[in-house]
C-alpha cells in the first residue's frame, strides 16, 4: 500500500450528496470543504458527481484469521473493506483460536494496523471459547492494546439468561456493548433455512422468526433491567423490527443493525438449493424485507453491518445441508443499500452515512471514525459514484473468497477512492 | 424431461405418460425372461448415501430388466467415508461415464445439487425430508391399478408429514393426477406452511376415515419421539394408528398402503397389513416396473 502525507484537494464531490463542493486534505485531517478551494501542494482527485461520504464503519466483518487463513486474512479482507469503501471494521471474534483473551485482539489488531487498508477493531468473544458458560476475560480485552467495546458470541447465541444478564452488567464498567447473536437454540436445532413455505418445500429443516425475536425481547427486557447497553446482530424478521421499536419506545439503550443482503434477498432463492444463499439467520420472506427496509429508514434499526462472511469454495459447493453459513458483504454494501435504501426513496445521502459511518462508530464507541467531512475531523472520506453500474465478478473482488450471491448481477454505484486518514487506500478505483 | 428431480416438476401428461409406460412394461415381470434390450450400453449409477437395500434393488432390477450396465456405489466403505465432496464423487461418476445417476442422499437438494455437476440424468431415489419421486409415482400406479383411476380419489395420508419425503412427492404427485389430499397428523408432525399446500388438513382420522377411498400410512421414526412430536407411542397409536375397528370404518373398496418398512403395532395393526386391502407387497413390485418406465424415458429417448 503506497503510504502518503501528501496533501489532496477532492474538486467537486457533493458531500452526503448536497451541493458540490472541494475538500483539501492535509496531514490526514480535513483542512477545508467548500467551493472553490486552492493547494498548490495537493494532488487534485476530479470529483465531479461523485458522492463524498464518511469512511464507512462495519460493526459485524468475519476476517477469519487467525484459523481460516485460506478464506480471508485481515490483510485481504482489509482490502476488500477498503474497496468498499470502509475506513473501519469490526473483526469478529469466531475466529480459531476464539478471540477470547488479551493476546488473540491484540493480534488481530496489529495485523490490522501492518494491513494499513482500513484500521481492524477486533470483537472480544462474551464467552470462553464461545462455549456460552463463562465469561471470558471481557475487561483484559477492555484494557488491552485493541481497546475491545463491543463483545459478542456472534455465530452463537449467549442463550443462557443468567450469563447474558452479567455480561450485561460487566461491561458497563468499561462502556462495552454486547452484541448479540439473536437466536435461541432449541427452536433452532437442525435449521437450515427460514421456516415457512419454502422450507417446507424444500424439506429443509426451519429457522423460524420467533427464534429471533423471543430473545431480541428478553435480551432488551434484561438490559433495560440493568442498565446497559445492548447491540442487536443482523435482525431479520418483521416482529424483530416490532419489538425494537416497542423497547426504544421504553428508553431501552438497544442499537440493531441490518445486513445488506437481508434489505435485498429473500428466502425463495434457495429452490435450487444453492448454498450461496445459505446465511446465518437466514433469508426472510418479502414482508420481512421490506420491514427492515422501513426499520432502517425510520432509525428503529440504527445501522447497516455487513455479516461479511468468507468461506473457501469447498465450503460451498456441496450440499445444502452441509455448506457453510455466510456470504460476502464488503464490496457490494454500498451498491446494495443504494438499491435498497436510496434508489428507493427510503434514505437520502445523509441517511447512508449516519446509518453505515456514524452510527456503527458510535455504537462500537470508534472515535476517530463516523465523524462528518469538516473542518477539522479526521480524513476519512469515501468517494462514490452512484451514477454507474457494475457487475459483479467474484474473481475481481479483494477478498479471498468468492461467495458473493450477487456473481454476474449487475449493481448501481461504485467506489472510487477512499481515504483512511487522509492516505488513499482506493484511488481511481484501484486499491492502493 | 432431463431429470427426475421432484414430482412438483411432472405435468399431468408427462406423469400419466410414465404411468402408462410402467403399465406396458409391467408385462416384462410376467415373462420367463424378464429382460429387454432397451438400454443396452447405458450406464445407470446406483449412488446409495443412505442405506436403504429395498429402493436399490428396486432400481438394480428395474436397470437390469432394460439390460444397462449398472453400478452400485454405495457411500460406505467408499471414497465418500474418506471425505470426498458430493461434487467430486459426481465428477469421477461423469468420468466413468454414468448415462444416469440414482441417488439418494440424506439431505433435502442433493438430488439438484448433483444434477448442476453431471451431463447425465440424475433421478432422485429420495432427498433428506425433501422428495421420493418415483414412490409417489409407484403409490399412484398401485391406485390406478387397484381402483382404475387416479382422479377424484380422496387419499388420506396418515402420519409423520413433517419429515416425510413420501408425503411431499405424494401430494404434488396426486394433486396433478386430479385426487384429493388430505393430510392427516398430530399437529407437531405438520410443517408450519401445510395450509399453502394443494391438499386438505385433519388431525382427526376416525373424522377422515369414512370419506377416504385410499389410507396411506407414513413411517413413524421412533427416534422422533424424544424430540416431543406426541407424548408416547401408545397415545399415537391410540389416534392416528390404523387397526381393525377403524378398517372398518373405511368404506368398503377402500385401500391401504404404506411405503414401508412398517412399523407393526404402532402406525398400523398386524391384521391390517396382512389384510387383502393393504397393497404393501404390491407396491414394491409396482415399484420396478415404474422405476423401469422412468429410466426408458429419461435414458432410452422418446
Amino acid at each position: 500500500m503506497t503510504q502518503s502525507s501528501a496533501a489532496y484537494l477532492i474538486r467537486g464531490a457533493r458531500v452526503n450528496g448536497r451541493d458540490p463542493a472541494d475538500i483539501l486534505i492535509r496531514d490526514g485531517v480535513v483542512a477545508e470543504v467548500g467551493p472553490g478551494l486552492s493547494a498548490p501542494d495537493a494532488r487534485v482527485v476530479e470529483a465531479h458527481g461523485l458522492i463524498a461520504l464518511p469512511g464507512l464503519v462495519d460493526l459485524h466483518t468475519h476476517l477469519r484469521e487467525p484459523g481460516r487463513e485460506d478464506a480471508e486474512t485481515v490483510a485481504s479482507g482489509a482490502r476488500a473493506a477498503a474497496a468498499g469503501g470502509y475506513t473501519a471494521v469490526h473483526a469478529m471474534a469466531n475466529t480459531d483460536p476464539v478471540a477470547d483473551t488479551a493476546g488473540v485482539v491484540e493480534q488481530v489488531w496489529r495485523l490490522g494496523r501492518e494491513s494499513g487498508h482500513c484500521d481492524v477493531q477486533p470483537v472480544g468473544a462474551v464467552t470462553r471459547g464461545l462455549a456460552g458458560e463463562r465469561l471470558a476475560e471481557l475487561g483484559a480485552m477492555a484494557e488491552s492494546a485493541a481497546a475491545v467495546r463491543v463483545f459478542s458470541d456472534d455465530g452463537m447465541c449467549v442463550s443462557d439468561p443468567l450469563l447474558m444478564r452479567r455480561a450485561l452488567e460487566y461491561v458497563k464498567a468499561f462502556d462495552g456493548v454486547v452484541a448479540q447473536h439473536a437466536q435461541e437454540p432449541r427452536l433452532t436445532e437442525g435449521a437450515q433455512m427460514n421456516e415457512g413455505v419454502v422450507s417446507d418445500r424444500l424439506g429443509l429443516a426451519g429457522w423460524p422468526a420467533v427464534a429471533e425475536e423471543a430473545i431480541i425481547a428478553r435480551d432488551c427486557l434484561l438490559t433495560e433491567h440493568v442498565g446497559s447497553r445492548l447491540h442487536v446482530c443482523h435482525v431479520s424478521t418483521k416482529g424483530s423490527v416490532q419489538i425494537l421499536r416497542w423497547a426504544k419506545s421504553r428508553g431501552c439503550d438497544v442499537t440493531a443493525e441490518v445486513t445488506p443482503h437481508h434489505l435485498l434477498l429473500t428466502d425463495d432463492l434457495a429452490e435450487g438449493y444453492d448454498p450461496v444463499y445459505k446465511v446465518n439467520p437466514p433469508l426472510r420472506t418479502a414482508e420481512d424485507v421490506q420491514a427492515l427496509r422501513e426499520a432502517l429508514a425510520d432509525g428503529t434499526i440504527d445501522c447497516v453491518a455487513t455479516d461479511h462472511a468468507p468461506h473457501p469454495a469447498e465450503a460451498k459447493e456441496t450440499e445444502w445441508a452441509t455448506a457453510a453459513m455466510g456470504m460476502l458483504g464488503l464490496e457490494t454494501a454500498l451498491s446494495i443499500v443504494q438499491h435498497t435504501m436510496v434508489d428507493t426513496g427510503l434514505l437520502d445521502w445523509d441517511g447512508v452515512a449516519e446509518r453505515m459511518s456514524a452510527a456503527p462508530a458510535r455504537i462500537g464507541r470508534l472515535s476517530g471514525h463516523g465523524r462528518p467531512i469538516a473542518a477539522g475531523e479526521p480524513a476519512n472520506v469515501t468517494l462514490y459514484q452512484a451514477d454507474t453500474a457494475w457487475e459483479v465478478d467474484p474473481a475481481a473482488l479483494a477478498s479471498k473468497s468468492a461467495n458473493t450471491p450477487y456473481r454476474g448481477m449487475r449493481l448501481p454505484g461504485r467506489v472510487t477512492a477512499t481515504f483512511l486518514r487522509g492516505t488513499p487506500t482506493v484511488l481511481d478505483g484501484k486499491i492502493q | 424431461m432431463r431429470h427426475l428431480l421432484s414430482t412438483g416438476d411432472l405435468s399431468r401428461e408427462e406423469a400419466t405418460l410414465v404411468l402408462d409406460t410402467a403399465a406396458e412394461l409391467a408385462q416384462v415381470s410376467g415373462r420367463s425372461v424378464k429382460k429387454l434390450p432397451t438400454l443396452r450400453g447405458r450406464t445407470v449409477v446406483n449412488l446409495f448415501y443412505e442405506d436403504s437395500t429395498r429402493t436399490r434393488t428396486s432400481f438394480e432390477l428395474a436397470a437390469k430388466r432394460l439390460s444397462a450396465d449398472v453400478v452400485n456405489f454405495s457411500a460406505k466403505g467408499s471414497s465418500v467415508s474418506k471425505g470426498e465432496s458430493l461434487k467430486d464423487t459426481a465428477l469421477t461418476l461423469q468420468a466413468m461415464g454414468a448415462d444416469g445417476v440414482v441417488v439418494r442422499h440424506a439431505a433435502s437438494g442433493a438430488a439438484h445439487r448433483l444434477a448442476g455437476w453431471v451431463d447425465g440424468a440424475v433421478l432422485n431415489a429420495g432427498d433428506g425430508t425433501h422428495e421420493h419421486p418415483t414412490q409417489a409415482l409407484l403409490d399412484a400406479y398401485t391406485m390406478r391399478a387397484r381402483m382404475g383411476r387416479v382422479e377424484g380419489l380422496r387419499v388420506a395420508v396418515v402420519g409423520d408429514v413433517l419429515h416425510s419425503r413420501v408425503a411431499r412427492s405424494n401430494v404434488l404427485l396426486l394433486h396433478t393426477l386430479g385426487a384429493e389430499v388430505t393430510l392427516v397428523a398430530p399437529p407437531t408432525l405438520m410443517p408450519v406452511s401445510v395450509h399453502t399446500w394443494p391438499c386438505a388438513v385433519s388431525y382427526d382420522l376416525d373424522a377422515v376415515l369414512p370419506k377416504s377411498d385410499v389410507v396411506m400410512l407414513l413411517r413413524v421414526q421412533a427416534e422422533r419421539m424424544r424430540h416431543a412430536f406426541f407424548p408416547t407411542a401408545r397415545e399415537y397409536s391410540r389416534r392416528y394408528g390404523l387397526d381393525r375397528d377403524r378398517l372398518a370404518r373405511l368404506p368398503d373398496d377402500a385401500i391401504v398402503m404404506h411405503p414401508g418398512p412398517m412399523v407393526r403395532g404402532m402406525e398400523i395393526s398386524a391384521e391390517v397389513a396382512d389384510s387383502p386391502r393393504s397393497t404393501v407387497n404390491e407396491q414394491v413390485a409396482n415399484g420396478v416396473s415404474v422405476r423401469m418406465a422412468v429410466l426408458y424415458l429419461l435414458l432410452g429417448g422418446s
